[in-house]
Formats: structure tokens, sequence, C-alpha cells
């Protein structure tokens, strides 16, 4: 069980919100994680990617400054195997990349701009999380 | 300049990653999880960054250029091809996996549980094969 957290869950969301917002305002980039990482893997066919390499290093930094300014902690509970979990990073990485967005870019701002191709996107990685979970939880592990 | 500013943005999105929740993979799991333990506040940040982002996009469109760039870069296909749908089937059934997403799965890692340590990793290299396979499939079909 987790406790469900409207309040903090809507203000966490728009951080996310106005993060891409003032990255578009910056940049003119749709604010995509699965992008903005894969972009900083070799090889650079536009040169060092160092504003993306600034945007992750701060994605990573972000709880240890939230732990140093809050001082609350971070719940944290990953509960699948290892090799479960090598598998599902390695789907992620994959499918985020083939698919041009994760739910970020797809996500957040892909329905944010009333994609069509988005909506389609976000729909199917929804879809297919919603019947992994069913299969896993319910299906095997019941 | 421009990495200052991405790494406040980037800390602003992980920082709204963890107040939300979000960068616990088992409250994203719990959402999935529609007929067993259901949180549904996963919808609620999908909500707020969307409210946002909506509003916040069309204020900043208006402009006739960024801050710092020549010009907005947006998607402009609008045809549903086969990667769009194989894609998202693959990343949502490693998101059912995992329950991490890729900037969930960036945000966690100072946090350093095992699980996380190995997933990152591995979605790096299926990244990266992404856009190998990618990159040649395009080479192929444009000689």
């Amino acid at each position: 069980m987790t406790e469900f957290t409207p309040l903090a869950s809507t203000i966490g969301g728009m951080m996310i919100g106005l993060s891409a917002v003032l990255l578009m305002l910056w940049e003119g980039r749709i604010a995509g994680i699965s992008g903005i990482a894969s972009r900083i893997l070799p090889p650079y066919p536009d040169g060092m990617p160092t504003s993306r390499l600034g945007f992750v290093i701060g994605l990573i930094a972000a709880p240890l400054a939230y732990i140093l300014f809050s001082g609350n902690t971070v719940e944290q509970t990953v509960s699948s195997s290892l090799p479960l979990m090598v598998t599902a990073g390695l789907l992620v990485g994959f499918g985020s990349v083939w698919g041009n967005g994760c739910t970020s870019g797809h996500g957040v701002c892909g329905l944010s701009r009333l994609s069509k191709r988005s909506f389609v996107a976000t729909a199917i990685f929804m879809a297919a999380a919603i019947v992994t979970v069913f299969i896993t939880r319910h299906i095997i592990g019941a | 300049m421009s990495f200052l500013v991405n790494l406040a943005l980037g800390l602003l999105f992980g920082v709204g990653l963890v107040i939300s929740g979000m960068s616990n993979p088992a409250k994203v799991l719990n959402f999935l999880d529609l007929f067993g333990t259901w949180d549904p506040s996963l919808a609620f940040v999908m909500g707020g960054a969307v409210l946002v982002a909506f509003i916040g996009f069309k204020v900043v469109l208006k402009r006739p250029a960024p801050i710092a760039a020549d010009l907005f870069q947006l998607p402009t296909r609008n045809d549903i091809d086969s990667p769009l749908v194989i894609g998202p089937a693959i990343f949502g059934i490693g998101w059912g996996l995992g329950g991490f997403c890729p900037g969930p799965a960036l945000t966690a890692l100072p946090l350093a549980a095992t699980g996380t340590l190995a997933f990152v990793p591995a979605m790096l290299l299926g990244m990266w094969g992404a856009r190998m396979i990618g990159q040649s499939r395009a080479a192929r079909t444009s000689t």
C-alpha cells in the first residue's frame, strides 16, 4: 500500500509542468526525459550536449537538494528482483527512444500540446503498463 | 549559462517528482494496479503538470522565439507509424515491470536502492541501442 497524496502530487506535478514551460521559454525544446537522457550518450552529432547534461545532473541532484532543505526523507521501495529491474530498464530505455518519448515528452508535453501522436503513445504505454501489472500481480503473483 | 539554467530546470523537475511521490516506484506500480492496491496519485501528478503546461505553452508560444535559441523546435508530425505503437508498448511493459519511467529512475539514483542501480545502466543501454538501430535504419532507407 502507498498513501494517496492528492495535494502533494498535484503540487509536484505543477512543478514538473512549470519546468517544461520554462525549458520551452528558454530553449524552445520539449522537456522529454528519454530524449534528453539518450542524447547525453555518444555519439554527439550536434556537438557536446552541455545543456542536456545540466538538466540530467539537476534531475539526479533533486532528492539530495530536497532532503537537505526540507529535512524530510524520501520514500523508496523497489520491490522487483534484480533481473526483473535490468529487463525493465532495457525495455523502458529502448521503448521510450523507439517511440520518441516517455511519460514526460508524450505524456506531459504532448498532451498539453494536444498532439495526436502523443495521445496515441500515452494511451498505449498506459494500457501496456496496466496489463503488465495485472499479469504480474494478479495472475502470476496471485 | 544554458548549463546552469538547465541544471535549475532539472532540479525543479526532479523536486517535483520527489514531492509528488513519483520517484518511488511502489507508488507508480500502485497507480497501475487498478484492480488491487490502487493509488490514484499519479493521475493528480499528470493533471497538475498538464494544466500548467497547457496554459504555459500557450503563453510562451506567443513569443516569436525562445530566449536562448533562434526558434521553437516543436514536433510537427501527425501520422501514426509503427514505431509510435511498438515503442510505447515496449516502454509500457518495462514501466509495469519496474515502476520506473526515465525521469523518476534518474531522480531516484542517489537514493541508491539496489534495484535502481541495476535499472538505470540497463535503461541507458536500451536508449543507446534504440538510437543506434534507428540511425542505421535511417541511413539504409536514405541511400
